[in-house]
C-alpha cells in the first residue's frame, strides 16, 4: 500500500509542502516494504491547472492516500475519482506525517479545505502580470 | 489607425483619456470606441451608447463519450492547460480551465470527444451620439477575458480612428488589447505606484513593438520620477492633466473631460495630431 506526501525537499527528512498542486516534490512511499521515491512535481510551475495534472500524475503513481497542507477544488476531484484519500492540514516532517498515518491519527478529509488558485500566488491574475491595478489594493 | 490607451496601474484615468480623446475627435473624424476592459467596461457610463446588436461568445468545451472513451489518456496528454484528466475509468473535464483550443478532440484516437458552446460573455455594440462603440462583458464567474477581447477586437472598423480602452495591467488581456495598435497612450500618475506600473506597461508596449507615449494624471501631486523616467527612456510625455477637484466631480457624475469641460477638446486634438506625427515618423522610418 503506497502513499504520496507534498513535500518541500526530496526524502524523508523534508517539510511538508503546504500546496498540492504546487508542492516542489512528492515523496511516495510503500508502507509495506518503507520503500520510497521523490517525485519532483513538473506541474509546481503550470501556468494554469496544477491542481489537476499533479492529482493525475499521483493517481498514476497507484498510491491510496495523498497527504498535503491544502487541497482545492479542482484536484481534489480528480483524487476522489481516482479512489484516493486525501489528508489536509500537515505540517512537520514527511516523516513525522507517514507515522502519524500508520498510527491512524489522521481523519480523512472529506472537502476540498481551500479554494481553487489558492496556492498560486498573488490570487488570479495578480501572481501573473500586475493585477487589477488599485482594484484589488 | 488604432489608438490604444493602457496604464498599467488601475484608476490612473485611461476611461477619462479613452472617452475624452473619442469625443474631442468625432466631429472631424469618423470615430470608433472599443472598451476592451471586459471585466469591468465602464466607457459606457460616461458615452451612453443605444446598444443596437448583443452577440454571445462562447467557448468550445470537450465533451467526452464514455462508451466510446478507452481511457488512453491522449487528451490530457495533450492538454496545455491541464484541463483535462484521466484516472483509472473515468474522465473529468474541468471546463473553467479549458481555452476552448480544440486539441482533446482533434487528436482523440477513439473520435469520443465533441464540442459544446459554453457562454463566457457577450459582445454589445451600438452607437453613442455619433462614435461607433463596441464593447465586452465578461459573465460573472467567468475566469477568461481574452477570447470576448478577441472577439471585440474582430470589430475594429479599420477606416476609422480606433480608440482602445485596455484593461489595467500588463497580462494576456493587456497584450492581447494593445496588440496591433498604432500607437499606445500609457495613462499614469505622479507616484511611486504610478511609475512602478508604468514601466512594466512600458516593456510591455515595446515587446509588442507598439510606440508609446504618456499622459500624466493628477499632476500636482506625487513628485517628478515619472517625468524623469520618461525623459531618460526617451518617451514623449504628450499631455498633463491637473489634480483637479472640478475634473473629479463631472466623473463622479458620469461626465467625462471633454464633454464637461469643452475647452479641453482643442487639448485632447493636438494630443491627436502629435500621436498622427510620431506614427508617421515611425512609418517613413520604416520604410527607409
Amino acid at each position: 500500500m503506497k502513499i504520496a506526501i507534498s513535500a518541500a525537499e526530496p526524502g524523508l527528512g523534508a517539510q511538508i509542502d503546504p500546496r498540492f498542486g504546487r508542492c516542489q516534490y512528492f515523496v511516495v512511499i510503500d508502507l509495506e516494504t518503507m520503500e520510497f521515491e521523490s517525485v519532483e512535481n513538473a506541474s509546481a510551475i503550470a501556468s494554469g491547472g496544477a491542481g489537476t495534472s499533479a492529482a493525475q500524475m499521483i493517481a498514476e503513481k497507484g498510491v491510496e492516500a495523498v497527504i498535503t497542507g491544502n487541497c482545492g477544488p479542482n484536484a481534489f476531484q480528480v483524487l476522489a475519482a481516482a479512489g484516493i484519500n486525501v489528508l489536509t492540514g500537515l505540517t512537520g516532517t514527511v516523516k513525522e506525517a507517514i507515522q502519524k498515518y500508520k498510527d491512524g491519527s489522521l481523519n480523512v478529509t472529506v472537502q476540498p479545505n481551500v479554494p481553487d488558485h489558492f496556492g498560486s500566488g498573488g490570487g488570479r491574475g495578480g501572481g501573473l502580470g500586475g493585477g487589477r491595478g488599485m482594484r484589488w489594493r | 489607425m488604432i489608438i490604444s490607451v493602457a496604464s498599467g496601474k488601475g484608476g490612473t484615468g485611461k476611461t477619462l483619456v479613452a472617452t475624452s480623446l473619442a469625443i474631442s475627435l468625432k466631429d472631424k473624424h469618423p470615430v470608433q470606441i472599443l472598451d476592451c476592459d471586459v471585466e469591468e467596461p465602464n466607457a459606457h457610463i460616461f458615452l451612453k451608447p443605444v446598444i443596437s446588436d448583443t452577440e454571445p461568445v462562447c467557448l468550445r468545451i470537450p465533451v467526452v463519450d464514455k462508451e466510446e472513451c478507452n481511457f488512453c489518456g491522449r487528451c490530457a496528454e495533450v492538454c496545455a492547460f491541464n484541463a483535462i484528466a484521466v484516472v483509472t475509468k473515468n474522465v473529468l473535464v474541468f471546463p473553467n480551465l479549458c481555452h476552448g483550443c480544440g486539441a482533446c478532440s482533434y487528436l482523440c484516437p477513439e473520435g469520443a470527444i465533441t464540442e459544446e458552446d459554453k457562454q463566457t460573455g457577450v459582445i454589445e455594440s451600438g452607437q453613442a451620439d455619433g462614435l461607433s462603440f463596441v464593447q465586452g462583458r465578461l459573465d460573472v464567474g467567468e475566469v477568461m477575458p481574452v477570447p470576448i477581447i478577441t472577439e471585440v477586437k474582430k470589430r475594429t472598423e479599420s477606416d476609422k480612428i480606433v480608440i482602445v480602452d485596455v484593461p489595467p495591467g500588463t497580462s494576456c488581456p493587456v497584450v492581447q488589447s494593445v496588440s496591433g495598435s498604432d500607437f499606445c497612450l500609457l495613462v499614469t500618475e505622479p507616484t511611486p505606484f504610478g511609475l512602478n506600473d508604468l514601466v512594466l506597461a512600458v516593456e510591455t508596449a515595446r515587446e509588442l513593438d507598439v510606440t508609446c507615449g504618456v499622459v500624466i494624471n493628477r499632476v500636482g501631486t506625487g513628485d517628478l520620477e515619472v517625468e524623469e523616467y520618461c525623459k531618460k527612456e526617451n518617451i514623449p510625455v504628450l499631455l498633463k492633466i491637473p489634480l483637479d477637484a472640478e475634473i473629479a466631480r463631472l466623473y463622479s457624475g458620469g461626465v467625462t473631460l471633454a464633454d464637461g469641460m469643452p475647452e479641453w477638446k482643442a487639448v485632447f486634438n493636438n494630443l491627436f495630431s502629435e500621436i498622427m506625427e510620431i506614427v508617421d515618423e515611425r512609418n517613413r522610418s520604416l520604410k527607409r
